[in-house]
């Protein structure tokens, strides 16, 4: 039962990791236009280097 | 938007570095925005951001293809109304927003707390679940306690941060003395809680830790939905609302002035430019021109008036300037005494309470009793506080609504989704529900069934001559039927004639010479002919000696409207046009369109009656209008519909906005709202079930926790995809 001493907190961080980059993304506001995001993956635009801003 | 005024060349330098007194500042950069009722895919937005970003003033413009709308970063300079242009002329309809109206909601912040929250719960029980999985498959003794306390370590903080917007509700609705469905689930929360704390400090068994937080994600999640669904559309109405900024021309010493509206007194003289709508009631004490009454009272004929005769607040002056004395401002004039309408018919319309009310009520105070119940069944019989305490709190919640929280957000959220990817803005929470039961469409006519721009009928019986004459004489205007003449005439590509000192006489028409004859358009009797069918028609004088020619227009139907009335009939709705402009031209709309039933020259009061009237026959009444004259009628009917180029006062009235010119996402919407009112019963029936099944279980001590978990999700789950088969169809 050893194991758990540190699979336990192994769970807690990975758990942790995926939660702070959700906030992040929140904070960042990646959710404001989901529709348009999904669409935009198909434009030419933008294809060979990201935007300036 | 703020109105930027241009400094004249100062004379010393120090004047010019001085910001000039009640003037705004001008902003480093102006955030605009435009509504794009049309886009639908990647080559939208590409077309839209290309056609800004050539502007060479445009910094940065972004679609959001969700909301549709693009917000656009442009030097001071430009305006909102020029960038509109530029994207109608790419093909896409676009409207202006008000950005200052746009930053004042914060909805866009509620909806991401709530979004916080929900990723904390969903977080927690995830980890609190992978070691209750432990627990269920044997862990036992100190393991198993260890657990536990693990699980209670997360629980305890992320309920306490997660959990708020119930707990905060719960309390409120307590000191009012009155339940909501916020009160069972905080009590089923902390019951929870509390319990399992006292088992895991006796090293007991059952623990209900995943229990607690599984039942907060999932009612969030309801939450969330609900909150998103409802911002999009509260969000997007308070834009169009910006629309019109409230500023009148004040005349004083002779030179007009901007003001707000609100600073009109009486007596003040303000100047009306064409095209601008009348701010206050008032008689013309300088000018004659034509005035369009079509959002009063829906003529769609403009009227002639001159020095003397008295304007009302709300009618748009369509030819030359003209100059009011104002006799009533603010809430005495005729355009708010029919606002006025709208209060006493809305007080109907809050009686009827949504299905999401009507189970809360049913449903709150039985889980209450239920869980008491048992409570006091158990201590008696037992005698234990412990287990009879623990059987409450499994019957608060398996009982506690998640299946009924996410049943109605899910179906409403899905549901108004579609009908925004159709161009309906659903606005009221309950519109959908109340949509489902309609039996019965009242239109209006002017604007609402017809475009409100007229059209010419009887071009083709111009000659080529007469129709570039009438082109060239038409093109000195801007009053509407000019303007349709134009249009008729850059359709057939004609050019239009050489003419020589143009001149518009304000509310008669144009004159000019052309090869050395006075030629004339406009009014029937000042070009010298008597107009005997009265229709909406103008005169051209040839200046030959011949008769004048005649040429009428109409008010042509909006795209769709033929196609929504064959719907609706297929759907077994009655039809009713309803219009204050005169028999004739209301006839005609309703036989071309084959409605059922029609009326003309009804007054704004007449049609709040006819619509109570039809109310009180026991007919369920959808109204669609855009006028001033229809918000009594818009409020008086069970759900309405206004198109979004309505005035404020009505789509304020309304249900639901149309975003776009075509009428037919309107049959739409009522088949969408009774499938989705048939989801929501159906989720309703759902949740019971289960209910039925699970209750019985958690009273007689039978419920552990891996029970609750499973019964919990697979009901949530259902219910959610239930919701979404409304998505699927198109």
């Amino acid at each position: 039962m050893n194991v758990l001493t540190y699979l336990i907190p192994i769970s807690l961080i990975l758990g942790g990791a995926g939660l702070a980059g959700f906030i992040y993304t929140l904070r960042s506001r990646q959710y404001e236009d989901p529709d348009g995001d999904s669409r935009r993956i198909l434009s030419g635009e933008w294809d060979d280097k990201p935007r300036a801003d | 938007m703020t109105a930027l005024t241009t400094n004249g060349p100062a004379s010393c330098p120090g004047c010019l570095a001085a910001p000039a007194e009640g003037i705004d500042a001008p902003l480093p950069d102006a955030k605009l925005a435009l509504s794009l009722p049309t886009i639908h895919c990647q080559a939208c937005i590409s077309k839209v951001e290309k056609s800004l970003n050539a502007h060479p003033s445009v910094r940065a413009a972004r679609v959001n293809l969700t909301r549709k709308r693009v917000m656009i970063d442009a030097a001071p300079d430009v305006s909102a109304q020029e960038l509109a242009n530029l994207v109608m002329d790419a093909g896409f309809e676009a409207h202006e927003l008000d950005t200052a109206a746009l930053s004042q909601t914060q909805t866009d912040a509620a909806g991401r707390d709530i979004l916080m929250r929900l990723a904390v719960a969903g977080f927690a029980a995830m980890n609190v679940m992978l070691l209750s999985v432990a627990v269920w498959s044997g862990a036992t003794d100190t393991t198993r306690d260890m657990f536990h306390w693990i699980s209670a370590a997360i629980t305890l903080p992320a309920l306490a941060f997660s959990a708020q917007p119930f707990f905060r509700n719960a309390w409120a609705a307590l000191r009012a003395k009155r339940l909501n469905m916020d009160v069972p689930i905080t009590l089923a929360i902390v019951l929870a809680v509390a319990t399992s704390l006292w088992e895991t400090g006796l090293s007991g068994k059952h623990a209900y830790f995943d229990a607690a937080l599984t039942l907060t994600f999932f009612l969030l999640a309801g939450r969330w939905l609900d909150a998103r669904a409802r911002s999009a559309a509260r969000s997007a109405a308070e834009e169009l609302t910006a629309l019109e900024v409230p500023r009148a021309w004040r005349v004083e010493h002779g030179t007009p002035t901007e003001v707000a509206v609100s600073a009109l007194r009486i007596g003040d003289k303000i100047l009306v430019r064409p095209g601008a709508r009348a701010p206050v009631d008032g008689l013309i004490v300088e000018g004659t021109s034509e005035v369009d009454r079509s959002a009063l009272t829906g003529e769609t004929m403009p009227a002639l008036r001159g020095t003397g005769d008295a304007m009302s607040a709300g009618e748009v002056n369509l030819t030359g300037p003209l100059t009011l004395q104002a006799t009533a401002v603010g809430v005495d004039t005729s355009l708010h005494q029919l606002a006025a309408l709208v209060a006493v018919a809305e007080s109907g319309r809050s009686r009827y309470t949504s299905l999401a009310d009507r189970a809360a009520k049913l449903y709150a105070p039985g889980v209450h009793i239920l869980s008491a119940l048992a409570f006091l069944g158990w201590l008696i019989w037992s005698g234990d506080m412990r287990i009879s305490l623990n059987i409450a709190a499994a019957v608060l919640i398996i009982t506690c609504p998640c299946a009924l929280g996410l049943a109605v957000p899910a179906v409403t959220t899905a549901a108004s989704g579609r009908l925004f990817g159709k161009g309906l803005l659903v606005k009221s929470a309950t519109a959908l529900e109340r949509l489902a039961e309609v039996d019965t469409v009242v239109f209006d006519k002017t604007g609402t069934v017809t475009l409100g721009t007229p059209s010419v009928t009887n071009w083709n019986d111009l000659d080529a001559a007469q129709k570039a004459l009438a082109y060239a004489l038409a093109q000195g205007s801007s009053h509407p039927l000019s303007m349709a003449i134009v249009k008729a005439a850059q359709a057939e590509g004609i050019s239009p004639a050489p003419l020589i000192q143009q001149t518009e006489q304000p509310g008669y028409g144009t004159k000019a010479r052309f090869r050395d004859t006075d030629v004339r358009l406009g009014r029937p009797e000042w070009v010298g002919v008597s107009a005997q069918n009265a229709g909406l028609c103008t005169a051209l004088d040839l200046g030959n000696g011949e008769n004048p020619m005649v040429i009428t227009f109409e008010d042509s139907p909006r795209p769709g409207a033929a196609d929504l009335m064959d719907a609706l009939k297929a759907q077994g709705m009655k039809v009713i046009l309803l219009s204050g402009d005169r028999t004739a031209s209301v006839a005609a709309v309703a036989g071309q369109l084959g409605m059922d039933e029609y009326a003309a020259e009804v007054l704004p009061k007449e049609k709040v009656d006819f619509v109570q009237d039809l109310t009180n026959q026991g007919r369920r009444v959808l109204m669609v209008g855009d006028g001033l004259n229809d918000t009594g009628a818009l409020a008086a009917a069970h759900v309405s519909i206004s198109p979004a180029q309505a005035l404020d006062a009505a789509r304020a009235a309304s249900d639901i906005v149309l975003l776009g010119q075509d009428l037919s996402p309107i049959a739409d919407a009522l088949a969408t709202a009774r499938q989705a009112t048939k989801r929501i019963n159906e989720n309703f029936t759902i949740a019971t079930v289960y209910n039925v099944v699970a209750v019985p279980l958690a009273v007689a001590g039978l419920a552990t926790p891996l029970i609750a978990a499973l019964a919990m999700s697979t009901s949530s789950l259902t219910v959610s995809l239930n919701a979404l088969r409304i998505r699927g169809r198109t």
